[in-house]
Order: structure tokens, then sequence, then C-alpha cells
């Protein structure tokens, strides 16, 4: 067992896990944000994607205890009174279906903002999603939700 | 995933002593390999020593025409860095094409390097680069660096702490991913360097990364994407795989390899 | 702005996905929950001498270690296929048993031996992989074609030389004879490969006994929880109907793999029972490709007669599809009933005879996937159009356009009779839309930067709106495929639908609304949707099969039609006017042709109180409804999509891709484009990159995402997608369907462009950059030979 203390969504939080836990474990099964999901085993998909240290992480290949000291943003954490504007974006342009992807969709999308910019072309957004898997939407709406959402963050 | 212990260090002093006090441990970096491995229960080591906090791993230098790159340098790191990007601009444009922004972030040079995926793409740069590994006991030769698929020179309680290498004159790589992993089904990193022409080539090997010497002699004969049109590419040494199989591997090889003296100019 | 009929309405639905609040199967925690881990097979094909549970027993943690002889012991039942189709020669279909943890003999690779349940998911994986199985391993076959050959290992006592029927339909005589006759007959042989549908939520369950009432609770990622709680009572017997409550809370995505009950769920529900724990089993993505049900695995060979006037004369058309080593809930009708009733396609062909042979395999059971059957049948007609338009000399397109059924209604010579549509209406948009005309300039600029640009056509036709009782009884169904509604308004005149129909990514919440504010002027806000718990709403038939709007939202009018009804006969009363006099419009009621009004809420309150209703009027405003259609919906359109293959690496850019749809009426335009996108994309996926591969020893290669290719942004175009609308006659909101019809449409559009811009037609899917390129290296050889 490892003691770990990290803020997560502005509050600090802790506690004692097994050395193994994940990063999306601790999430999900000892602090109950359920946003964060699983949709596979090999860091494919990413929908379990937060922020550490305000950079996009797989929480699913990442030790809590590599966390440990960190500061964390899940989807949970993005809104204030208001949504997001990439969540306004989502719903705006239609950009889910069954749900599952996006939170792990709308935090790839703020990180790519953060770091390529407002002004993103359809190109530029198709290949920074590499590391994100939907399967309902064909993606078409989630391009056009990330151009709306990051023009407006 | 089994039950683990896991350790940060401090410094590569307190890794080697932490690796020293225990059964089985295994160096962790980004972790991006290792623990989607753990989590297969494909790897059970008894602790996992974390070198992500020691600073002396950090950061990148360019002085003069020495680039030296610290194991613990995030994928996101190499790619965004304005100092690479002038200097040697391959080698960032490369990882910028490693995994997704995702595990760029916490995926390390080092942690690659370290593992010879014979997929992945920064041992093809080593080799191409002539670059040097630098580790806690010694400085090894790319050449001699990596012995086999998910094999290096490397002993048990060795930690890569650098790479380094003279920026090349001129260099590009070119890789043709896998549609399902995106790691390299075909990559080449050509490079002129100040020894001569180089070619390293990952991917497609049946025993992991590799030069390729007929490119190389051609292309320093001729440096022109036309030059490869030439040149054999054994398929018998290549990979098959539901993916492809070794003759079209071996035209990849070819493509790539053409391509990148193409990007390269 | 308008919510009613037509209107794009933002998804009541959303706000709760994009804050992270969506409430899925593993949100699902008990107090005291354990976890479930099942120990698999890791033969595809293997006697099991013995197990030896001793060692995981004694793992700390573990509450219990199951096997499939207590399972039977228990009485629970076999899993079973609901739909019988008898062979031609009138014998029933050979049924394999099939039970949930396997007894003494497994099948597939991944077949569940035992289970352990654990206090936590670590220890419960632990002592799975500490259960001892000693297997004698038998020889397997994964390809079906192969298994129907002499001297292959026989899968099932119950199926002799694995052959689980031998259906036919149409005329094959006269199919023979017009192809005899033909001027042309094009001939070919066509895969149709094996997928994996991988909804993003990969499979759960919860299951909780609750012995002081003898009940039982199971959270599932279910398409249909009432078929769940019917088939898990009825024929499983793990627990009786009215002390089962099944909930399917949001279901991340299903495409058709979560319509079935798999082992899982019997076992977990059961365990609960074994262990008074609440069980937890959430699968993970390697779980997902090993035992959700796979989709497609049809080899075909077919001859198509045209006669001198590139007329089709005749259709012939043998099958062979792999069920896997199970038979699935739904899997007998995908290849027979869904399949090659549609093997007309848009044409006017005279005679049409299909032969399908079912077979089983050591592989994952195969059944109903996004399209089931009518992809397959699509995949094959319109690959036989464009390559006869080849033979032929012909534009695909006007060969096409030559054989259009123009009439309605029209019977095809195999079964269906098609209701409305028009086809040439489809085919003219997409052209025009695509700049069909256009395309040798585009071609030959891109020949000019290297690159080999093709343009393929597709012309679907499905049947939705699944599907008249007595009609699919008749064919062996085992179940009724009606739906039920019911609509409460409350006392204050907001209002609750309660419906049979099950959204896991189609927008009910906001698309059923729809109906409420077009019928009474409600805002949408005003309206709840109710699904997924058999404890709140009666029964239904769920979701697949694009039937929601076909056949759920045709109940829930004829629930409003009552409702608007007994409000009428009310506000008549209370306004003293005559009942056909009064209109319900914006939310309020009125007495036409007069200022006298009452405000919705005043109405439906007045049913309440009851103090003034007319003389032996029950109190109250809710009603019911059930709706069995009347026939097939037949959606069908025309998809175009252009490509540029780079000859050097043969990878694939789709660079156009052109989509025009007839759904007839469309409640919201928003919601049926992201339908029609997903569709486009899971259906490209087939034709350039998914695969589900065994190798020789029946072991699955694609397990994972590392080898599964799955499409990513990167991988697809922006589509343009229109319709042309021919209200559909059959249902009450003209309503035709459009949840599959992407998936249906678009590989044989994809296929035939890069043929076209390759110039060899000999390609199957997936069409991978290799096999690409090793196309184009033998059409290179060829030319150099000649």
């Amino acid at each position: 067992m490892t003691s770990i203390s990290m803020v997560v969504n502005g509050r600090s939080v802790g506690g004692e896990v097994e050395d193994r836990t994940l990063l999306v474990e601790f999430i999900r099964e000892n602090l109950r944000l359920t946003g964060t999901h699983v949709g596979c085993d090999t860091s494919q998909c990413g929908a379990c994607v937060v922020h550490v240290d305000g950079k996009a992480v797989k929480a699913c290949t990442t030790l809590a205890a590599q966390a440990n000291g960190c500061e964390v943003t899940t989807i949970e954490g993005i809104a204030g009174d208001e949504l997001h504007p990439m969540q306004q974006a989502f719903k705006d342009n239609h950009g889910l279906q069954c749900g599952f992807c996006t939170p792990g969709m709308i935090m790839a999308a703020t990180d790519m903002v953060n770091r390529l910019g407002k002004d993103l072309d359809e190109k530029t957004i198709r290949a920074e999603l590499e590391g994100n898997i939907c399967r309902c939407t064909g993606y078409h709406n989630i391009v056009k939700s990330i151009q709306d959402g990051a023009s407006k963050m | 995933m089994y039950n683990t212990n896991y350790h940060r260090a401090s410094s590569v002093e307190d890794a080697v002593s932490k690796m020293g006090s225990s059964d089985d441990a295994k160096f962790v970096s980004g972790g991006q390999t290792l623990i989607p491995t753990m989590k297969q229960r494909l790897a059970a080591p008894s602790d996992l020593i974390d070198l992500r906090h020691v600073d002396s791993m950090k950061g990148i230098t360019v002085d003069g025409n020495q680039i030296t790159i610290g194991a613990g340098v995030t994928h996101a790191e190499v790619h965004s860095s304005k100092e690479l990007g002038a200097a040697c601009p391959s080698i960032a444009a490369l990882a910028g094409h490693i995994g997704d922004p995702h595990v760029r972030n916490m995926g390390t040079i080092g942690g690659s390097i370290a593992n010879n995926d014979p997929a992945a793409d920064y041992p093809a740069a080593m080799i191409a680069l002539n670059a040097t590994i630098i580790t806690n006991k010694r400085e090894i030769a790319a050449d001699g660096f990596f012995t086999g698929m998910f094999e290096t020179a490397l002993g048990e309680d060795e930690i890569i702490t650098a790479v380094s290498f003279i920026t090349p004159v001129k260099a590009a790589y070119s890789k043709f991913p896998n549609p399902a992993s995106r790691y390299a089904m075909a990559g080449v990193f050509v490079a002129q360097t100040g020894e001569g022409v180089r070619v390293g080539v990952t991917g497609a090997g049946a025993d992991g990364v590799h030069r390729h010497t007929e490119m190389e002699a051609a292309l320093t004969a001729n440096w022109t994407p036309e030059a490869i049109a030439n040149c054999n590419v054994d398929a018998n040494e290549l990979l098959s795989d539901l993916h492809g199989d070794n003759n079209y591997r071996a035209n990849l090889v070819k493509v790539m390899a053409k391509r990148a003296v193409e990007m390269a100019g | 702005m308008s919510e009613g009929i037509g209107a794009r309405v933002l998804r009541k639905e959303d706000k709760r996905f994009i804050t992270g609040d969506g409430k899925y199967t593993d949100d699902v925690t008990n107090h005291g929950q354990c976890y479930a881990a099942f120990v698999r097979s890791p033969h595809a094909h293997a006697n099991i001498k013995s197990i030896d549970k001793s060692a995981a027993e004694a793992i700390v943690g573990v509450e219990g270690v199951f096997d499939g002889h207590q399972l039977t012991g228990d009485g629970i039942g076999n899993i079973i296929c609901g739909w019988a189709v008898n062979s031609k020669d009138g014998s029933p279909m050979n049924m394999g048993a099939w039970s949930a943890l396997a007894t003494n003999t497994v099948r597939y690779a991944g077949d569940a031996v035992a289970v352990v349940i654990a206090d936590s998911p670590a220890n419960a994986k632990t002592a799975a992989e500490a259960v001892v199985v000693d297997y004698e391993v038998l020889s397997s076959v994964t390809d079906a074609g192969k298994s129907l050959e002499a001297g292959v290992e026989q899968i099932h006592p119950e199926a002799p030389n694995n052959l689980i029927f031998d259906w036919e339909i149409g005329e094959q005589a006269a199919t023979e004879e017009a192809i005899a006759g033909a001027a042309h007959v094009t001939e070919m042989k066509v895969i149709n490969n094996r997928v994996s549908p991988n909804p993003m939520e990969p499979r759960s369950a919860v299951a909780t006994f609750d012995a002081s009432e003898d009940h039982y609770t199971l959270y599932t990622t279910s398409q249909n929880p009432h078929v769940a709680r019917l088939v898990l009572s009825a024929f499983y017997q793990v627990a009786p109907e009215h002390k089962l409550r099944v909930i399917a809370p949001d279901v991340g995505g299903g495409f058709g793999a979560k319509i079935y009950i798999y082992p899982e769920e019997i076992v977990c529900l059961w365990a609960s029972m074994k262990t008074k724990r609440s069980v937890k089993w959430t699968s993970d993505r390697t779980e997902a490709f090993l035992t959700d049900a796979h989709g497609r695995d049809h080899i075909t060979t077919a001859k198509m007669g045209f006669d001198k006037n590139n007329k089709i004369v005749g259709f012939q058309v043998d099958t062979i599809a792999n069920l896997g080593a199970y038979m699935s809930l739904f899997s007998s009708a995908t290849p027979t009933y869904l399949y090659a009733t549609l093997l007309s396609g848009q044409y006017n062909i005279a005679n049409v005879h299909g032969n399908v042979r079912a077979v089983y395999t050591n592989t994952t059971p195969v059944d109903a996937y996004r399209g089931a059957g009518r992809p397959e049948a699509a995949f094959l007609v319109e690959r036989m159009l464009t390559t006869a338009a080849g033979e032929l000399g012909v534009d695909p397109a006007e060969l096409r356009r030559a054989n259009f059924i123009t009439e309605f209604p029209h019977q095809t010579p195999v079964i269906m009779a098609y209701d409305s549509g028009d086809f040439n209406a489809n085919m003219d948009a997409a052209m025009k839309a695509s700049d069909y005309a256009g395309f040798e300039a585009r071609r030959s600029e891109a020949a000019s930067r290297g690159k080999m640009r093709g343009i393929g056509i597709s012309c679907y036709i499905e049947a939705c709106g699944i599907a008249p009782s007595a009609a699919v009884g008749s064919l062996g169904a085992g179940v009724g495929l009606w739906e039920s509604a019911e609509v409460r308004v409350n006392p204050v005149g907001t209002v609750e639908i309660l419906t049979g129909s099950h959204s896991h990514g189609q927008g009910h919440e906001t698309t059923f609304a729809q109906l409420i504010n077009d019928r009474f002027g409600l805002p949408a806000d005003n309206v709840q949707v109710v699904h997924g718990d058999t404890d709140k709403v009666q029964f239904g038939m769920g979701t697949y099969g694009s039937r929601s709007g076909a056949v759920g939202m045709s109940a829930i009018v004829k629930a409003l039609d009552k409702v608007e009804a007994k409000a009428k006969k009310i506000a008549a009363h209370l306004l003293e006017a005559d009942e056909g006099d009064i209109v319900i419009e914006n939310g309020e009621v009125k007495v036409a042709g007069t200022d006298k009004t009452l405000g919705w809420h005043e109405v439906c309150l007045g049913a309440y109180t009851a103090h003034n209703l007319p003389e032996g009027m029950e109190p109250g405003l809710k009603e019911g409804a059930f709706y069995d259609p009347a026939n097939f919906t037949f959606p069908a359109g025309c998809y175009i999509c252009e490509v540029e293959v780079d000859p050097e690496t043969g990878t694939t850019d789709i660079v156009q891709f052109v989509a025009s749809d007839d759904f007839g009426t469309i409640i919201n335009p928003m919601i049926v484009e992201g339908q029609v996108h997903g569709g486009i994309a899971q259906g490209v996926g087939q034709a350039l990159l998914e695969q589900a591969v065994y190798d020789d020893n029946g072991q699955l290669l694609t397990g994972s995402y590392m080898d599964y290719t799955m499409p990513r942004a990167d991988d697809l175009p922006s589509y343009t997608v229109s319709h042309e609308t021919t209200v559909c006659p059959g249902n009450p909101l003209g309503i035709k369907g459009c949840g599959e019809a992407g998936a249906i449409g678009s590989p044989p559009a994809v296929i035939n462009a890069i043929t076209d811009a390759i110039g060899n037609n000999d390609l199957s899917m997936p069409a991978t950059p290799s096999k690409v390129w090793a196309a184009i290296q033998a059409t290179q050889s060829k030319q150099a030979a000649e």
C-alpha cells in the first residue's frame, strides 16, 4: 500500500491505495468520479483521458502513485456555473451519441487547444484525435464540435 | 495487474540503490509500454522504480553541433522543443508521431530506447544519427546498443541517462504506421552525418531495428530519392503478420526511405 | 423555435454525458459488492477432463468458484437461439447445446469454463488464473467453407457435418433457367469479412439477489432489457420474471452486440444467489473481442444474368454463413430473413434464388451487427452490379438506373413487398452532390500527382421497422416484434413517455419528446422519456434493426391519440362545446372559431381532480398502446464514394463521401444525420480496416486495438449527407428508419471506388494498404505480361 495525495478538480484528496492502483481506478472507485471511462486495455481508446498538471494523459496507463502530488482535472472539473465552451460545443454540434467516449474527447479537445491554439483546421483535429476512438459519430460532428469549441475558449 | 511496490527515485544513484535492494524490480519512466504490459499480466515486477522525478535526466541541450537529450524527456517535449526544431527538426518531427498526444505527454526517449520495441521510432533515429547512448555506467554507440528485438546492451542496474549526437547535415524520418497500433510497420530514418550517410530501419526487420548498408552506399554516391530505386531490400529478413507480409514490408522500406530522402532535401 | 417534427432540437440527454454524469452499468456500485472473473478456454476446441478449483478457493477474498456442472445442476437452462429456421427439406435447424459455463466441451477460444467471485477485480482475476483446467485438445476449424468438408472435427453432436441448416428462398429452377438463357452472366465469389462490433462501453453486469424478498436486480448493458428478463426467466430459469428487475441504464453503444443475453449475465445473477452478494462483471476489451457476438462472415458465390438490353433476368446466390461455436439469439435470422430477402436490391428482377447454409465453427458466436444481413446483401448485389457494368462496358450508374424498380408497391421474388421509394431521386441527388459528371477530370488531375483516383456507387435497400409479429411468427421468430408505449400526463400537464424502445446513443429522450411538442405544443423540456427499466416500463422489445422510429414511435403516437381524445372530451365538457371543435395547440386547448380557451394544464388538472368530468369518465390522463407494424419499412439510398489510392503504399484516402437517403419522415434531422455519419464510419471500417482474424489453431489474432483496426478520425472524411423523402405508407408518422443505412450502403461504395481506381476488380474487404498494394502489383504484372 502506498499513501497518496493529490488535488483533483481543485479539491485535496488522498488515501491509501495498493501500489498497482491505476489513476483511473483511484478516480472512479475511490473518488467515485465516474465520468472518466475505460474502453480498452491497450492505451488506445482515450475514454480515460484526464489532465495531470495541465497535460492530457491516459489515466488507464498511469499509476495513481505516479500522480501523487499532482493536480488532476477530470471531466467533472472543467465546468464552472456554466458549461465549459468545449462541453457546450459538443452539445451544439451533436458531437456525441452514446456519450461513453465523450469525456475523453472533451479532455483531449481542451488539451489540443491548450497546445495548438484556438484556430484548428479539420486536418489538424483529425490527426490530433489519434488517441481517442468513437464508434458512434463517425467523427464528423466531433471535428465540428472541437473546431467550434476551440474558437470559443 | 499483479501487486507491485512503487518507489519514486530522487536521483540516478537513488534509483540504482533501490534496484539493488529489490527482488525483481523494473525502472519505469513514462510507463506507456510497461504499464499496459503489467495490466495484461505479461510482466510482474516486484518493484517499480519511477525515474520521472530525476532532475538530472531532464532537459535538452544544443551545444554547437552537439545535441543531448535527457533520457527523461517526453516525446511531447522533444516534439515541441524550439532548440531541436532548429538544430535537428527530423527528430522533433519523429517524436510527434509516436503514440498519440496523451501518450507523448508521458512516454520518454530513454524509456523507448531501453525497451527497444522492434516497431518503435527512436531506435531508427539513434542508429541513423550514430548517437551515443549515455548510461550511469558508460557511453554506448547506438550500433552496439540495440542487440535484437526488445534486447539492448543495458545491464541490470544500468540506466540510460541521456542520448547525444552530432547535428546531422541532412536528416528525415518517414514512417508507415500499422493501421491498428500506429507503431511503425516500416520506418526509415536517413541521415547525412559527419561520418557519412546512415540509414536506420525500424518496424520491418525480423530482428528489430537495423541499418541498411546498401542504401547507405547508394545515398553516399547519390543523395537523391531515385538512388533508392535500385537498392535491394531482402524480404527474407523482414516480418510478416496479418497487416502485411514481408514483400509488402520490403516495398514499404524502400518507399519510406525514398520519402525520407525527399523530406530531408 | 419549433421543437416539433422536423426540428433540429439539441439533445436533452447531452448534459449528463458532457459533464461526466452519465450513469453506465459499471458506474453502479453496491454495498458489499463482489467481482466476477471468468476462467476461459485457451483452446478453440477441447474436452474438459477435469477442473481443480482448490487453489483458487484458497485465495483470500474469494467468495466462491463455480463451474458448469454446478450451474446446470441448479437447473439453469441452456442459451438458445430465438428464431427457428428450417432447412429446405423441412427439417428443423440443428441447434447444439450452449451452457453459460461449459460442462464437457469448449468450442471456441474464450468459451467460459468457470467463474470466480471475489472481493476485488484483481483478486478475482488472480484466482481465475489459479483454477486448473485439464483439457484434451481437439482439432478445430474457423473457416466456414472448411467446416463443411469431410473429415473435419464435429463441433456439436446435434449438427452433423457442422451444418445448422440448408435453407433457400425464391425459385431455383426458374432462376437457373433465366440465367441459362441470359445474354451475359456475371459470376463472382464475394466474401463478407467478419468484424467485431466494438461499442466503446464494454459489456457489464451488476447482479444483486435480495434473499429476504427472493428478488433479483440486474443492471446490464442491454439494448432490450425486457427481452433479457423474459429470456433469463422463461428459458434460462435464472429467476422468475416477476421477481427479476432488469435495468439497462445509460448504455455506451450497442450496434447489435448488446441485444443478446450472454453467459456472463446469467452467471452473475446465479452467482449473486449462490454467494448472497452483489456481483459485478465488466468486460475488458480483450474479453469483448473474444465474447461479444461478431458480425457478418459470409462466403458467397453468385451469378447474375442480363438480357441483351442489360436488364437483369436472374440472380442466383449460394451463401455459407459462419455462425461461430454456438447459435446466438438471432443468429439464424440474420443470414436468412434479414439477408436473402433483400437480394433483389433496388432492382426489378423476375427471378431470384438464394441458398444459405449456416455452419458451426470454433469461433466466437456470430449474430446481428449494425445492418444484420442487409449489409451482406447490399454488398453482394452492389458489387455484382458494378462488376457487371465493367463487363458490359456501361456506366455503373446507368446499369442501375436501367434496372430500378419505379412503381410501388413492388413484390420481389424473395418475400418483400416494397411499399415506397424513389430510387432515381436518390441517385440524381447523389450524382449531383458528388459531381459525378466531372469525375474524369478529377481522375486525371490526381494522376498528375501520382495518385489513382476512383469512384464507386452503391444503391442499397433495407427492410426495417422489424416487424409484423404474425409475419415473423410464421417465419420462425420466437417473439412478436411490436412495441409498447405509455403516455402519462401529470396533473400539472407535464408528460412522461414510457417506452419499450431503448436509447444507447440514438437520442430518444429528445426525439420522442418532439412528438409531444408536435401534438400539444408543450416544450420538449416538459417531457420526460422513461426507458430501460422493467420495473417502470411494462414491456418492450427494445432497440435494434432501426425500429425505434417506425415501431417505437408509432406506439407512442397510438397512445397519444388516446390521450388527445380523452383530453378533448374533458375540454369539450368543461367548455361546453362539441368535442369535434376542440383543438390543442401551443399548450392551449381551444374551441375552434371562438375565444373559448383553457390552458393544457387546466385540462390535465381537471382530469385528476375529477370534480367535473363527463358522465361515466374515469379520472386521470394516462394511456398505453401496443403497436404491431403492418409491414416492414424500406429505407433506401444512393451512396457515392471517391478515393485516391497511393500506388506506392496501397493506402486509400476517401476524398469524398456522398449519401442520399430516403428514410421517410424525419423527426430530428440533426440526429438522423448523426446516425448516417456513424453508420458510414462503421461501413468504411469494414471496407477498409476491420477484420476479426483467427490463426490455424483458432486463436483470435485481433484481440485488442493493437491488431484490430478501429476507424479513427484521420481514417475518415467528412460526409455529405442529404435526404430525398418518400413517406412510408405503413405507419402513422411515415417513418422508415435510419440507424443502419450508413453501414449497409457504404462498404460496396468504397470497394467499387477502389477497384475503379486500381483497375483490378479482385479485391476483398478489408481493403488494407497491403492488400491494395498487392492488387496493384498483380495488375501491373499482368499488364507487363500482355
